[in-house]
């Protein structure tokens, strides 16, 4: 590629992410905002795959735009009005207060001043050349971690305490929005052009999760990016009005919910049992115990971001039987309330 | 210091600012969630830029492994945020 | 050779992909822009990974992208008819 179009190239992707960005907070409109918003996490996964980063690039068009979108869509869908804290909504937003006007400028300003201190900050860090001793570090103890991948050598072998934290981190969320009530109310049967979408694009996103989560060990991909597409799957069942959507019930949820911090700690008392450190594996095991904890994590990080998007306890199977078929009685009527899209 | 670097890790910082002044000044709940998830961007940019070493060198995997679990981290924080958000405003309504 | 080839391509693509953009600005309702922007861009898809496959090394790289094109093609099909079913609901007053 030419010196002078990759540049030119980098300026454009950059304009069309941060006008996003901006146009995303700039609207009043939520739905607009949220729209936006899934346009921006698309358009910087181009950013990461030109900086070379595919799987990060892979992990936000499934999460970050993808799941992250689905979850924003639904909540602003099932208000019919803007949520706001309290009734200080219309002097916040018109600004007509001398005082709204003014505390508004002076938060623009700091936000400028921030953004120039860091911007300062990163100059400074990188006038000189930076240290390569971790990069370093990393790809000579690549050929002992188990896998080719330096990400998730990093992620499940080198740094597996943080990732074992990070799925602390997801149980404890799903926790805490289990605590907070029942799931959303579910869609309507779909209709044939969607169930036929369904009924062919839900094996193929199974297959692809399984892919990904194989070929994470030489190639981008990993567990992140397989359970993301997983809990796509899920997704798309629920919007077209599935009661099963491949989540277990009662006892085994709540296995299944566990399996990665459970599996993770397993390996690690073990280890820990057989007088290595906790969590270094032996370089003849890596391998495959990277791969085993990768599987269990998969399924959790799954049914942990489905359960994120069905909002709350999912209904016991006798009362999904029941809104099912009062759901197909009432389509027959041609009389429903929440849709699809 | 290379042109990506710095042009990216610029584009890091300003959508950083942007989501930060959005979440402190927007009034509706579920703004302030998208602003908060946009200053996530910001950052996560920042870092991979950092990460970044030029067409020949492969890049540093360590920001890559943190950006990944950031936005991990990230969807939860908006899941819970948002059935906050759902719950609040079904209390709203009762009084 | 190949590099022109896919050149043309890629460029064609990007044109078909402008003119479905083009249409969403300019056509006056719903229905036209969902016709407009779903033509135009999954053609403009798919000659975007015509010129990119050229470049791949393999059958198997070349048979993945032409899947990518093909969900794609039916995912934005049924997204754009339950766009217009719904927008034809709410016109009709369900």
């Amino acid at each position: 590629m030419s010196p002078v179009s990759l540049p030119l190239f980098d300026a454009l992707l950059l304009f069309s992410i941060v006008g996003l960005a901006w146009a995303s907070l700039a609207t009043t409109d939520e739905r607009r905002s949220v729209i936006l918003f899934i346009a921006f996490g698309l358009v910087l996964a181009v950013a990461w795959g030109r900086l070379l980063a595919p799987d990060v690039a892979l992990a936000e068009a499934a999460i970050g735009a993808g799941l992250s979108g689905a979850l924003l869509l639904g909540a602003v869908h099932r208000q019919p009005r803007p949520l706001s804290p309290g009734s200080t909504n219309d002097s916040r937003n018109q600004g007509a207060t001398g005082m709204g006007v003014v505390l508004r400028w002076v938060v623009t300003l700091l936000c400028t001043a921030l953004a120039g201190t860091l911007a300062w900050a990163l100059l400074h860090a990188f006038s000189s050349v930076p240290h390569d001793m971790l990069p370093r570090a990393i790809s000579g103890n690549l050929a002992a971690s188990g896998v080719s991948n330096p990400v998730t050598a990093v992620l499940l072998n080198f740094r597996a305490y943080d990732t074992l934290l990070e799925l602390a981190v997801l149980l404890t969320a799903v926790l805490g929005i289990f605590a907070l009530g029942q799931a959303n109310p579910g869609y309507q049967p779909a209709g044939p052009v969607f169930d036929s979408l369904v009924r062919w694009l839900v094996p193929v996103l199974i297959l692809t999760s399984g892919y990904l989560l194989w070929v994470g060990a030489h190639a981008p991909g990993g567990a992140f990016q397989a359970g993301a597409i997983l809990a796509a799957a899920g997704v798309v069942l629920r919007l077209a009005g599935r009661t099963r959507i491949g989540l277990p019930e009662g006892f085994m949820l709540r296995i299944v919910m566990a399996a990665g911090v459970g599996l993770f700690l397993l390996v690690g008392l073990t280890l820990l049992l057989l007088g290595r450190p906790f969590l270094g594996y032996p370089p003849a095991w890596a391998g495959s115990l990277i791969l085993l904890i990768e599987t269990a994590a998969m399924l959790s990080i799954a049914a942990t971001l489905l359960l994120a998007f069905l909002g709350g306890r999912p209904e016991s199977p006798a009362h999904a039987a029941r809104t099912e078929s009062a759901n197909t009685t009432a389509s027959n009527s041609g009389n429903e309330e929440q849709t699809p899209c | 210091m290379l042109t990506a670097q710095w042009m990216y890790g610029l584009a890091g910082c300003v959508i950083m600012a942007l989501g930060l002044r959005g979440a402190l000044l927007h009034a509706s709940l579920l703004q302030r969630i998208v602003a908060i998830n946009v200053m996530g961007a910001g950052v996560f940019m920042l870092l991979v830029a950092v990460a970044y070493r030029g067409p020949v060198l492969p890049p540093d995997p360590l920001p890559h492994a943190l950006v990944l679990t950031g936005i991990v981290v990230a969807v939860s924080a908006t899941a819970l945020a948002l059935a906050l958000a759902r719950r609040l405003h079904a209390e709203q309504e009762d009084d | 050779m190949i590099n022109i080839l896919s050149s043309i391509l890629i460029l064609s693509g990007v044109f078909f992909y402008l003119a479905g953009s083009i249409g969403l600005l300019r056509l006056p309702d719903l229905y036209s822009r969902l016709h407009a922007l779903t033509k135009a861009d999954n053609l403009g898809l798919g000659l975007l990974i015509a010129g990119v496959a050229l470049h791949s090394q393999d059958l198997l790289m070349m048979l993945k992208l032409l899947l990518i094109w093909l969900a794609v093609l039916a995912a934005s099909a049924t997204s754009a008819h339950l766009i217009a079913r719904q927008a034809r609901r709410q016109e009709t007053g369900s």
